[in-house]
């Protein structure tokens, strides 16, 4: 075969695959968003309050946990580790979690904070088991910021006599900030997204929880519920609705983080 | 004082640090002390081989799962590797700098759609064309149709980290080819993509533990029937789904039984990471 | 004019891992005057000064022997409190690194870091250390600017203001003109020898014009060593090391 029929073969192919990626993505969201937006009026927010509260809080609690450990694993990672043992053997494990299948984490949730540390279903146990969960992606993304402030800030700061906490709070933490929020916002697209590990974990009752013991039902669950047993004739419509909702949501979660990376080019 | 405080923030970090490594042992130490007994009692061949799947007989064979695993996420490599490589190659070298943008963006976003609208999607379109197009009006709840699904699945993963690690190719290879009278296409082929393979193949290896992983977009499309399947239209039941499908109701040997699925999934996962890990660090490729 | 020593290093020697950085350094730095390093690149200069701050101590694998004496006391003797040590000798760096903030909180970083929170009494340490530094008149209308919109050799002027506000009494500048254009260096050159009225500066320099114009003293270095060290008229017009005079009449380097 000759040099330009090879090339137009694979440039054919380059082109054909580009656009499967954008048709299979304006497929579904077309579809979804076609079928769905009409089905977002007032009534539809009040049926689904129970599983937007749930939801709500299971974001806020496994934020709580999971941002301050995962910050302050980067931190170690990126400024203070020395043994390089010590890093790969960290970088494994955290290597290791992001591959774990949700399904395993919810396994894992169910039998170790459900059962055993007798959480029950509850906000708690899921919130937990999802902290774990979305711990390397805080971990990676804040290292990444780290990493784009510049080491004269920590000289600078160093030969002033700071301290090297008070360096990190009033330096460096404020120089990487928009990396931070970034990974605070991808986590929460990720909890919001997730179904396996919070089924198992949180329940699949469907009230207004009142407190973290308590179980519910996520925006997620609620809708796998519904596609699954499509209970009652009015599922399918409400199931659209759902999925415009958190279509909608996970958008603003894109073009949001987006934003806070153009920023940080300029 | 102040080197007091300095002592206490570090180990408060190193802490936080060892908290990765504590929760890997932990889920790892659970699963399996959960799970092992289960295999054990059946017999491990029996358990990994056995072609009946019967809860309520207590018999507990997982082979026609393992199979259904393996298959669709064979197929969902063989599509969703080779379209995401493609891709990437389009964003990184020919594409026009706003085009790649947008594809970027839209890799980011289905990225972050939640698995259970793939799978729904799937179970309003993917199915009912297959149902009447290939199957003849047998139904369309199929390997094919879970392939379909995952193989879209993956296409952020892989696209992604083949994009970031075709970046660190050194321009000069491709000046240098070129400079040689080489076109643009066979150098992007066969300087600039070789260059990257380590990185490519770390995409991939990721993308297939996506796809073995990936429970409730493949319950959505797979039929669930837990049989060895004789065609690619065949109804199956994948571990991960096994376990998320009969976790809410089950008790006793059957909770365990599906721990011992959970067991084996981690196996191979585990297996996956540490090819992961050894392709990355080989090849230098940052996740 | 024989001095006080401010800085005396017995015996130095430095290595990172296996290799040697420094060799057998036995410095006099004396009090209020301008103390300039030169030598080819790589030859240790920068090494030594950071050693006076103790910068290498963040450096991984970077170990140390002999001693620094500043003010009779061993640096690198236990007990030292490194905050207080590199409170009193500031130092300024090859590029100009102010931090992403206002040019106010610039300067009144270190002062806050050190306990001063009395409003007033910053007001006064910012403006004291601007004026100082030359660079009072260009920044007081706009002192809640952030200071990454000044031009490079503002900024310079800056960092040596924000090295100021600590009260130093020594001055380590690592080559600090070097990512300046002429007009600002001659500036920043002005500041230098107004400064050694109060301050004991130590001066890495590539720019052997630059070390001859405004250092009282000058030591050469050459592959972690100093072949000489001398009052700088003497060594630029009466080498006594055949090396020294290869270098300054620009045979290498």
């Amino acid at each position: 075969m000759s040099t330009k029929v090879k090339d137009t073969i694979l440039s054919l192919l380059v082109y054909l695959s580009s656009f499967l990626t954008i048709c299979s993505l304006v497929a579904i969201l077309g579809y979804i968003l076609w079928n769905g937006l009409g089905a977002l009026n007032f009534n539809f927010f009040m049926e689904l309050a129970p599983s937007i509260i749930t939801t709500l809080l299971v974001i806020f609690v496994s934020i709580l946990i999971s941002v301050p450990i995962g910050i302050c694993a980067a931190i170690y990672l990126h400024e203070y580790a020395k043994n390089k043992r010590v890093v790969e053997l960290i970088n494994f494990a955290i290597d290791s979690l992001a591959g774990i299948p949700s399904i395993l984490y919810g396994l894992f949730g169910l039998v170790f904070f459900v059962i055993t540390m007798k959480l029950n279903w509850s906000i708690l146990a899921g919130s937990l088991t999802l902290g774990i969960m979305i711990l390397p992606t805080i971990i990676r993304v804040t290292q990444e910021s780290l990493k784009m402030v510049p080491d004269s800030f920590r000289e600078g700061s160093f030969a002033l006599g700071a301290s090297k906490v008070t360096t990190l709070l009033k330096i460096i933490i404020p120089a990487a900030i928009r990396g931070i929020i970034t990974a605070v916002i991808l986590s929460i697209g990720r909890i919001v997204g997730e179904t396996a590990a919070v089924f198992l974990t949180v329940g699949t009752v469907d009230k207004v929880p009142d407190g973290v013991m308590s179980s519910g039902r996520t925006l997620s669950v609620h809708f796998y519920l519904l596609v699954k047993e499509a209970i009652g004739p009015d599922a399918f419509n409400q199931a659209f609705g759902t999925a415009t909702l958190l279509i909608i949501i996970v958008l603003m979660i894109v073009l949001f983080t987006q934003f806070l990376f153009r920023g940080r080019n300029d | 004082m102040k080197k007091k405080l300095d002592k206490l923030a570090e180990l408060l970090f190193i802490t936080s640090a060892i908290i990765c490594v504590l929760a890997l042992l932990l889920i790892m130490i659970f699963i399996f002390y959960k799970g092992a007994p289960s295999i054990l009692e059946t017999g491990v061949f029996k358990f990994l081989f056995g072609v009946e799947w019967q809860p309520r007989a207590e018999v507990f064979g997982i082979l026609p799962m393992i199979t259904a695993s393996v298959l669709v996420t064979i197929g969902a490599i063989l599509i969703g590797a080779p379209v995401g490589v493609l891709t990437a190659t389009f964003i990184v070298y020919l594409a026009p700098k706003r085009i790649g943008n947008i594809l970027k963006t839209a890799t980011d976003v289905l990225a972050s759609i939640p698995s259970v609208i793939y799978g729904f999607f799937g179970l309003m379109i993917i199915i009912p064309f297959i149902d009447r197009f290939l199957a003849g009006g047998a139904g369309g709840n199929s390997i094919l149709a879970a392939i379909i699904i995952l193989s879209i699945m993956i296409l952020p993963t892989v696209i992604s980290i083949s994009e970031s690690s075709m970046r660190e190719v050194d321009i000069s290879y491709r000046d240098a080819s070129l400079a040689l009278g080489a076109t643009k296409i066979s150098t992007i082929f066969k300087v600039m993509i070789p260059s990257a393979f380590s990185g490519i193949m770390a995409a991939v290896i990721l993308g297939v533990g996506r796809a073995l992983g990936e429970a409730m977009a493949v319950i959505l499309v797979s039929g669930n029937a837990p049989f060895m399947p004789d065609s690619i239209l065949a109804p199956v039941r994948t571990m991960s789904a096994n376990i998320a499908l009969e976790m809410g109701y089950a008790s006793g040997a059957h909770q365990e039984a599906l721990f011992g699925t959970g067991v084996v999934l981690f196996v191979f996962i585990f297996i996956i990471n540490f090819i992961f890990y050894i392709v990355k660090h080989k090849g230098g490729v940052k996740n | 004019m024989d001095s006080i020593t401010k800085i005396k290093t017995e015996n130095l020697e430095l290595f990172y891992g296996e290799v040697q950085a420094l060799k057998n350094i036995n410095l006099d730095i004396k009090e209020k005057e301008v103390t300039a390093l030169i030598g080819p690149s790589g030859c240790g200069k920068s090494t030594f000064l950071k050693t006076i701050n103790r910068m290498n101590d963040l450096i991984v694998g970077c170990k140390i022997n002999g001693k620094v004496i500043f003010d009779d006391i061993d640096i690198y003797g236990q007990d030292i409190d490194i905050i207080t040590l590199r409170k009193k000798i500031g130092m300024v760096f090859q590029k100009p690194n102010p931090f992403k903030m206002s040019i106010y909180d610039n300067i009144a970083y270190g002062p806050r870091i050190h306990g001063v929170k009395k409003k007033s009494s910053l007001d006064e340490i910012v403006e004291k250390s601007l004026r100082k530094a030359f660079i009072w008149d260009e920044v007081k209308d706009r002192l809640k600017t952030n200071a990454l919109s000044l031009s490079g050799g503002q900024q310079q002027r800056l960092c040596i203001a924000r090295a100021l506000a600590v009260d130093p009494e020594v001055v380590l500048m690592d080559e600090p003109t070097s990512a300046l254009d002429p007009i600002s260096t001659l500036k920043i050159e002005d500041l230098i020898s107004e400064l050694k009225k109060n301050y004991t500066i130590i001066i890495v320099t590539h720019n052997m014009q630059q070390g001859a114009r405004i250092s009282d003293r000058t030591a050469f270095f050459l592959s972690g060593e100093v072949i000489e060290y001398d009052l700088t008229d003497t060594i630029f017009t009466n080498p006594k090391n055949p090396k020294t005079e290869e270098y300054i009449t620009g045979r290498f380097g």
